[in-house]
């Protein structure tokens, strides 16, 4: 009966929905913002330490340099990749996110080779605290990249498997969104430890 | 049983057309990994309430040994075996693994998981009207994080070391070094285990709060539409989505330094005489990562509360909420602060005077906003036709508390005095009443007032007058008297005080609280009897017991998957309609439209119906069946 009348009903206020973002987008967002916290909590924790003293100074190891470009340039063909998926350029965009992926896991290895070289000027994990930051915050970024390199595996394959349409590519997004934000995140880390010694 | 769909009250939406959704599903999926918003509220529910009667006991066996130094336990002996020491005595390391446990479980599992994750996953679809949470499968996820955590810590209990024990709060260098006290073995570490994938529980849990209640509200539901207790909720998850994860980077560096040999927050550490290799640590920052988060906690556990008890109390004056805007003002305002009073909890830690000052000034201002929220609750309640149902009693319980609580902030606040009130019970009496019972007792009105709404019965108003007069009177019997204990310099944690001529003055009023807290225990019994007996054989619960004004009452009775068996319903005013001088009953629901109750609408509520009907098609009617 009343089905009828609320047909031609129209609302008073149109349900607002002030964010029209996709729910799922809109959760990672979210999920960066606590990654930023616990990064500017360690930061934090890092000055606060500082400015007490007793803090050993050290250069950080040069392959930190090498793979804060191959972040860079990660993150540009991640956006090329992006580009061309809206166009539907497969090809492209299946050897671009794999030359994004190859990079990512050569930021990983260099990361790793650079702790090497820490280590060989005797710049250990157990030290003064200065020391041991270094390592954590590295490392932690690393265990995040690790994810991101995950995730884009999974867009890797969506779009071999030809899914990767130009209409639908929420996913793309947010994996772009996290790999951006995760380069991002490096180059802070490599600043503020660079400056802040 | 018989499956009597009662129809909603309201109805802008008839719904004989569609069917109702069956999702066919076995046992493990309806029960057990269930994405289902209710049922997972529920196992928080039932969760946390194993939690806090596990907290309680722990805390009547500290409490027999400080009212009763002398008496002999060893009839405990048979439940706590080694820990009971050949004298008859608790075992002095066991009584700080108690005080430890007790504060990590009432704090964390029952007030944080057990509030939020009851209340914010039941109540925030159904009041947005949504049919799920924005994501089912990481709000099931949050639920077995929290189960795996629940059972990380509660494996720790059995530890022949003992469970943690160097205070919830885990300071270093006693929570680091397993020669310090016997607790900082495994038992530390599996604190930290327990308390990593707490984290990520709450984190999930919040990131869905937060979106659900950002992107999937039913129409007409605008942000100065939604009931109080979506706004409290909305702004808990932003604190803990914000705080939550400094705790993750304190029990970071503490692990490392606890199993990898760093020093961040330890030096200078002699143990029989022995040099630790530890250089160059600093356990104050540790202190500081823990009270960014600690701080904003207590109001994680406070606001959801807070929220709950406005709702409660509006629906019971069968009045508006008095000053809407200002109560979500207050709980912003509360929310921001929380983030720059941490090192109140700080003052003698050798900080300089005049932080210490800018601190005071800080916390202070908070009760700027508490105290908006008190006058607006009295004046809620002020001429109201006030039902006293239990959920109503706790909520008035709730205000009382937070009332003699809060004021005891103001002295703490101050660093001065803080400096003689600092650590003794005192402290203990002020976040027990303000913390502790406020936040439970919001939780359990929370309990009273939407069992209909989670079991489809009722639960038993007598009993619920006892629990609640029983736990009313002890709650202060036990609490009011430590203020004069602390002032007169009683410290917190201290496993027996005989020896000290001073506080021989005190068996007395020691042996008060103590009785009074196995009373206060005693009654949750009385309470836990009447939960599982009325989800059994309770009342049949009518669609809408207290004649309420929000959507959660406008599903059927036994809401499916999904809530609403037809259309979610539009919402067009806020939901505090009652007693509306004019309307027919005195309760409007919010999905009643203007046009459907010329009889009370205000002048500008008139205009809007112009707005709300398309063509001039008649009125739509209201109780069509
Ligand atoms: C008017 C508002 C308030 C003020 C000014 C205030 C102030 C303080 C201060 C200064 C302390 C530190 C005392 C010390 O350790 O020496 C303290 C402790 C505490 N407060 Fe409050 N408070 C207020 C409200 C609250 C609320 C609303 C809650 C919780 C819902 C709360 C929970 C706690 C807890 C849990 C502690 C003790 C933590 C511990 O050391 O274990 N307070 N408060
Ligand atoms: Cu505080």
């Amino acid at each position: 009966m009343s089905d009828m009348k609320i047909e031609n009903m129209r609302i008073v206020e149109e349900p607002k929905k002030p964010l029209a973002m996709n729910p799922k987008k809109f959760g990672l967002w979210l999920f960066l913002t606590t990654v930023v916290m616990v990064f500017a909590s360690l930061t934090s924790a890092y000055i606060v330490r500082r400015a007490e003293g007793d803090w050993k100074i050290f250069e950080l190891p040069s392959l930190f340099y090498w793979t804060s470009i191959a972040i860079v340039i990660s993150s540009i063909t991640m956006h090329m990749a992006y580009l061309y998926a809206k166009k539907d350029n497969r090809e492209m965009v299946q050897t671009l996110l794999t030359i994004t992926g190859l990079l990512g896991i050569a930021f990983l290895i260099g990361q790793f080779y650079g702790w090497v070289q820490l280590v060989s000027s005797k710049i250990y994990f157990v030290g003064n605290p200065s020391e041991s930051f270094v390592y954590v915050l590295s490392g932690l970024h690393g265990l995040h990249l690790v994810s991101g390199v995950i995730f884009l595996a999974v867009v890797w394959r969506k779009s071999a498997l030809g899914k990767l349409v130009s209409g639908n590519l929420a996913q793309f997004e947010m994996c772009m969104t996290y790999w951006h934000f995760l380069g991002g995140l490096w180059l802070y880390l490599f600043l503020f430890l660079s400056l802040y010694r | 049983m018989a499956t009597t769909t009662i129809q909603p009250q309201t109805t802008v939406h008839h719904d004989d057309g569609h069917e109702h959704e069956h999702h066919e599903g076995n046992f493990w999926t309806t029960y057990v990994f269930s994405q289902d918003h209710k049922t997972i509220a529920k196992q928080f529910l039932i969760t946390g309430m194993a939690w806090a009667l596990i907290g309680g006991l722990f805390s009547v066996i500290f409490r027999l040994q400080l009212g009763f130094p002398e008496a002999t336990l060893e009839w405990l002996r048979p439940v706590l075996g080694g820990w009971i020491t050949p004298e008859g005595k608790l075992d002095p390391e066991f009584y700080l693994s108690l005080v430890t446990m007790h504060g990590t479980i009432m704090v964390f599992f029952v007030l944080t998981a057990g509030l939020s994750g009851t209340f914010s996953n039941f109540l925030i679809p159904l009041q947005v009207g949504a049919r799920d949470m924005a994501s089912g499968f990481m709000n099931m996820l949050s639920y077995w994080f929290f189960f795996l955590s629940s059972a990380v810590m509660f494996v720790s209990l059995f530890l022949s070391t003992g469970p943690a024990s160097g205070g919830w709060t885990v300071y270093p260098p006693l929570s680091a070094l397993p020669q310090a006290i016997q607790g900082s073995g495994l038992g530390m570490t599996l604190w930290l285990v327990s308390m990593a994938l707490f984290i990520v529980s709450t984190l999930l849990g919040g990131i869905n709060y937060i979106t659900t209640v950002i992107n999937m509200r039913t129409n007409g539901m605008s942000f100065t539409k939604m009931p109080l207790t979506i706004w409290a909720f909305f702004f808990t998850a932003i604190i803990g989505l914000l705080s939550f994860p400094v705790l993750f980077s304190a029990a970071l560096l503490l692990i490392f330094d606890r199993s990898f040999g760093t020093s961040f927050f330890l030096s200078d550490i002699y143990i029989a005489g022995e040099a630790l290799s530890n250089v160059g640590g600093s356990p104050i920052l540790f202190q500081h990562l823990f009270w960014f988060l600690g701080h904003p906690e207590v109001y994680i556990v406070l606001l959801p509360a807070l929220g709950i008890t406005s709702e409660i109390i509006a629906t019971n004056s069968r009045k508006p909420i008095f000053g809407y805007k200002a109560m979500v003002g207050s709980m912003m305002f509360i929310a921001i602060l929380s983030f720059i009073v941490w090192a109140h909890h700080m003052f003698v830690t050798g900080m300089n005077p005049f932080l210490g000052s800018i601190f005071t000034i800080l916390t202070l201002i908070i009760a700027v906003p508490s105290a908006v929220k008190i006058f607006n609750y009295v004046t809620t309640l002020w001429g109201g036709n006030i039902r006293f149902t239990p959920a109503m009693l706790f909520s008035l319980g709730l205000v009382s508390f937070f009332l003699t609580g809060g004021i005891t902030g103001l002295f703490l606040g101050n660093s001065a005095v803080d400096i003689q009130l600092h650590d003794t019970y005192f402290v203990v009496a002020h976040f027990h009443l303000v913390m502790g019972s406020a936040s439970f007792f919001g939780m359990i009105a929370g309990v009273y007032h939407w069992f209909p709404k989670m079991f489809g019965r009722m639960m038993d108003d007598r009993l619920g007058y006892i629990h609640f007069w029983m736990t009313f009177v002890g709650v202060y019997l036990v609490f009011f008297p430590m203020h004069y204990i602390g002032i007169a310099g009683f410290p917190r944690r201290y496993y027996s005080w005989t020896n000290f001529e001073t506080f021989s003055g005190w068996t007395d009023l020691n042996m008060l609280v103590s009785i009074a807290a196995i009373l206060t225990l005693s009654a949750q019994f009385i309470f836990m009897f009447n939960f599982i007996y009325s989800i059994f054989r309770g009342k049949l619960a009518p669609a809408n017991p207290w004649n309420s004004t929000t959507l959660e009452w406008t599903t059927p009775r036994f809401p499916q998957h999904g809530n609403w068996p037809g259309e979610i319903p539009t919402v067009y005013r806020w939901p505090y309609d009652y007693s509306k001088p004019g309307a027919k009953e005195d309760f409007i629901p919010q999905t009643v439209p203007y046009s459907e109750t010329p009889e009370s609408n205000l002048k500008h509520e008139n205009d809007l119906i112009k707005l709300e009907m398309g063509s001039g098609s008649g009125v739509v009617t209201g109780n069509g069946h």
